[in-house]
């Protein structure tokens, strides 16, 4: 009864966004490098992404799409601004250990 | 259809937990764009066409060469040649392969027939979606692209004072 539209069940698609989203935020614990952290951020907004698309094919209406469309123009923004910030950090003091970048002062 | 969103899902999956466990970043980022590959599979089978197609371009195309120009930048080292021989050499590649050739048997299936594809699929068509965006969600559009206006100053911002540190930076050690 609660089928995808070729008889997929809706859990299956939100168990595959949820353990997806469950291993970027393991990504953001257990990594350091601020470059594989900004990646994991990334697998977890695909996770979300999923799970609207998934939602959106359940009901067969474009919303779920279009919650895609959004999130990938947040993940645009935050990627650009985020390696931005990459870089300076970088240049500060040679290193993308996430603790060094614990010491900044104003 | 059924056996094909299992298979891009575990496909997924794994890609996704090589990402979080690799070592060095180029190989991460080689096995997020199979990751990404692996969604869009998964999007055009749960009919969304639209999504798939904005994923591949957008996600695995754009915003994954932004990490790889990021990492170019962050890697100017003398080593590099040799480098790049050790990633020619097999065992490296060969995973992201693998994991890519499930997913391109998927889609020869598809395109082959083999899933009954489209005829018995309902799918939400682009059209829809464009018709929905542009009509109840025109304020959201609005925002996102207030949203990317910010980006974009911002990361000009930054990149404007890095290159000004830098060129600081080199005028005094010529000086010393």
């Amino acid at each position: 009864m609660n089928t995808l539209p070729n008889t997929i069940p809706i859990e299956h698609g939100l168990i595959v966004a949820a353990v997806l989203f469950i291993l970027g935020v393991t990504g953001v614990l257990i990594r350091r490098d601020m470059l594989f952290v900004l990646l994991s951020l990334e697998i977890m907004l695909n996770a979300s992404g999923l799970a609207f698309i998934v939602a959106g094919a359940r009901w067969l209406q474009p919303d779920g799409q279009i919650m895609f469309i959004f999130i990938l123009a947040v993940a645009a923004a935050e990627v650009s601004v985020g390696l931005a910030l990459i870089l300076w950090i970088y240049s500060w003091n040679r290193t993308l250990d996430a603790d060094c970048a614990s010491k900044m002062r104003g | 259809m059924t056996y094909a969103f299992y298979i891009a899902s575990f496909v997924a999956v794994a890609a996704t937990v090589r990402v979080i466990t690799g070592t060095h970043a180029v190989h991460a980022l080689l096995y997020l764009v199979v990751s990404l590959l692996a969604v869009a599979t998964i999007f055009l089978i749960l009919g969304a066409p639209f999504a798939a197609a904005l994923e591949v371009i957008i996600y695995a195309g754009a915003i994954m060469v932004l990490f790889v120009f990021v990492m170019m930048m962050l890697n100017p080292s003398p080593r590099t040649v040799r480098r790049e021989q050790h990633w020619l050499t097999p065992g490296i590649w060969v995973g992201p392969a693998i994991l890519t050739a499930i997913l391109m048997a998927e889609l020869a299936w598809v395109l082959t027939g083999g899933g009954d594809a489209g005829s018995s699929m309902e799918t939400v068509t682009p059209k829809v979606v464009g018709m929905t965006l542009f009509g109840p969600y025109i304020l959201g559009v609005e925002m996102a692209s207030v949203l990317l206006l910010a980006g974009l100053v911002g990361a000009y911002h930054l990149a404007y004072h890095l290159g000004r540190r830098r060129e600081r930076e080199k005028e005094g050690g010529n000086e010393r």
